[in-house]
């Protein structure tokens, strides 16, 4: 009953496309196998240029809007581009970074609070996650009514969350008034969005009740796909409950692990719109994120140049969070 | 003896009986106290928009905040309408969203099936581009995005006339354009695509069917779960698209519904408008996913492969 547990690929794929063993690498690598030699040269030319044909609309919409940006923000780093501007674009090397890093205090903030936030939002978020899919995933009457009550908050725009909550964060709001009731009057309300103290809290509370339905259902899918006979063989060893999900689920919930753990840090390092919406990065920058600062500063700012060295910060920092989720899958095989 | 020995054994099975019905109990209980968890603010928000201004607010302090009592009705939704062109805000989305899904789903299945069934030179290349791709947040490609849609050229009618001009911002392709191919999109079409046997090519191709024949007449017929994945997993950020249109749509008349809502964010709103406003935006959607429930559960557990 030790950690040598594998997933097993699933005998009924189910009916998503399902792919058993999870892992980038896996698309298209599945060479198709055909008697080569048996085919004309022609067919195989036909087939050549049939192929680039119908891959080249995605190829060129995603070359134009998506790796000619990267690049593009990457080279626009190092000048001082205004989205109009009267002079000419010009080469500044590392000017952006400096500021960043020496004379922007709000960056510093920024960071700081992204860096917070996500610190919080990811243990938390997964963890709940990880409850409510132990929760759903009994065999007992109603448990998909749950589980859809649970997911309602994601297809929930965060726009539309965000101004709720806003509404329901009001010094004589509903969550105040709700304290106020349970402590029995003994706790007063608080203005929890204008309070330096408190905004990125109340922020962090509604990011979690709105995602976390996400990570439940991945939680779920995980959990799905351990075979039963392995509990069968943990209760036969006298396994109780809390040893059965220690040396059974957690071993062979790895993958979704790694995948969940990941996708919630990246989501979370890209905070933006409850900022935007709910308090515009105050008070005193104690909510201002590193993404809601390049867009400050770049767009609505015009500093084009400044705003894409600050998302360039944001993307070394996902990308190395993502090759570190590579490092983690790889150890697996 | 062998009534003997049954006798406490079957003691020992009511006691594990009792033991399970008492676990299922607060099963229950804690999945209902979180029920209430998940639903109250969105209880709250439709509740909200029936009630005017000073009974919304003074309901707050207690039980009556989540209850549809008083003075309900439908007049704040008059309000809103009278105050922002919600129906055109609504039909803005309406169209980018079905715009973005259906191209995206012509393009992407394409591309999957070009990268999963077909031999080409530069495929190998062009899958593990495909794959880095996955990992770039929108966010970290906005601000560039910006300054490169300012300075696309574009092509329009005026007066009878071809125009040339550059800038691509205000406008619905700069709305549309930049999410129709989709990383993982392709890739959930190329792994759903790479399970159908390739024998039923070989055999369309001797009966002298091209490859475009092939994509449409066999693949496509066999691969509506991998539609609807796609379909359900890219409608839902469509619909919600906040931050690429704040930067992009100036016009008021080709606002969609997110950045319609901006009308609301003053200090003081008419809190019982906004309530409307975004029980407005967020009923079509919720009866989209009530009705596909089962769908939507799936797609997102099928996205759960992409790590």
């Amino acid at each position: 009953m030790t950690a040598t547990f594998r997933l097993d690929p699933p005998a009924d794929p189910g009916p998503g496309p399902d792919e058993p063993r999870p892992g980038p690498a896996a698309a298209g690598a599945r060479p198709a196998t055909r008697p080569r030699s048996a085919r004309p040269r022609s067919a195989r030319r036909s087939e050549a240029r049939a192929g680039l044909a119908m891959a080249s609309p995605a190829i060129l919409l995603l070359l134009a809007f998506l790796i000619v940006p990267v690049l593009l923000g990457f080279v626009l780093s190092f000048t001082n581009a205004r989205l109009v501007s009267p002079e000419p674009l010009r080469f500044v090397g590392l000017d952006n970074f400096v500021r960043a890093f020496t004379v922007d205090p709000t960056f510093f903030r920024s960071m700081v609070n992204t860096f917070a936030f996500a610190a919080v939002v990811v243990p938390v978020q997964a963890g709940f996650g990880l409850f409510l899919a132990l929760l759903v995933n009994q065999r007992i009457r109603g448990v998909t009514a749950f589980r859809v009550i649970f997911f309602i908050p994601v297809v929930t725009s965060i726009v539309v969350v965000s101004i709720l909550w806003k509404f329901m964060y009001q010094p004589s709001g509903v969550i105040n008034s709700f304290i106020d009731s349970v402590t029995l009057g003994a706790w007063q309300g608080t203005a929890w969005l204008n309070d330096p103290s408190t905004a990125l809290f109340a922020i962090i509370v509604l990011s979690v009740w709105q995602a976390v339905g996400f990570h439940m259902l991945i939680w779920l899918s995980g959990l799905q796909t351990i075979p039963e006979e392995l509990y069968e063989a943990a209760r036969m060893d006298g396994a109780g409950a809390w040893r059965q999900f220690k040396d059974v689920t957690w071993p062979c919930l790895r993958p979704t692990r790694i995948f969940v753990l990941i996708t919630i840090t990246i989501a979370a390092l890209g905070l933006f719109v409850q900022i935007d919406v709910m308090t515009q990065g105050g008070p005193v920058d104690s909510t201002s994120t590193l993404v809601y600062h390049a867009v400050l500063t770049g767009y609505r700012q015009q500093q084009i140049g400044y705003g894409s060295a600050l998302s360039l910060v944001f993307f070394v920092i996902v990308l190395v969070i993502a090759l570190v989720q590579r490092h983690l899958t790889r150890d697996k095989d | 003896m062998a009534e003997t020995a049954r006798a406490p054994r079957a003691r020992t099975e009511t006691s594990e009986q009792q033991l399970r019905r008492r676990r299922r109990a607060w099963s229950y209980l804690v999945l209902v106290g979180l029920s209430v968890f998940f639903l109250f603010p969105l209880v709250f928000m439709f509740v909200s928009s029936l009630k005017p201004d000073g009974q919304l607010l003074s309901d707050i302090g207690g039980w009556r905040a989540f209850l549809p009592v008083g003075d309900i009705s439908l007049h704040n939704y008059g309000a809103v309408f009278d105050r922002v062109p919600v129906g055109r805000f609504l039909l803005n989305s309406l169209f980018v969203t079905v715009a973005i899904v259906g191209l995206g789903l012509v393009v992407n299945s394409m591309a999957g099936f070009a990268l999963s069934r077909m031999r080409w030179r530069g495929r190998g290349l062009v899958t593990s581009v495909v794959i880095a791709t996955l990992i770039v947040p929108f966010e970290t490609i906005a601000v560039p995005l910006v300054y490169w849609v300012a300075h696309l050229p574009i092509l329009f009618l005026q007066d009878g006339t071809l125009v040339w001009d550059t800038g691509w911002l205000d406008g619905y392709q700069v709305q549309i354009v930049p999410f129709v191919a989709n990383a993982f999109s392709i890739f959930l079409f190329s792994q759903y695509f790479s399970t159908i046997p390739t024998s039923l090519d070989e055999a369309a191709r001797i009966d002298g069917a091209g490859w475009f024949t092939i994509y449409r007449r066999i693949v496509v017929p066999l691969s509506g779960p991998a539609f609807a994945t796609v379909a359900i997993l890219t409608f839902l950020p469509a619909w919600n698209q906040y931050l690429w249109p704040t930067m992009v749509v100036q016009d008021e008349k080709l606002r969609p519904v997110m950045v319609g809502m901006q009308y609301f964010f003053q200090d003081n709103p008419a809190w019982g408008e906004v309530m409307a406003y975004t029980s407005m935006i967020t009923l079509p959607v919720l009866v989209v996913f009530l009705a596909f429930q089962r769908s939507f559960v799936s797609s997102v557990a099928a996205s759960g492969v992409k790590g």
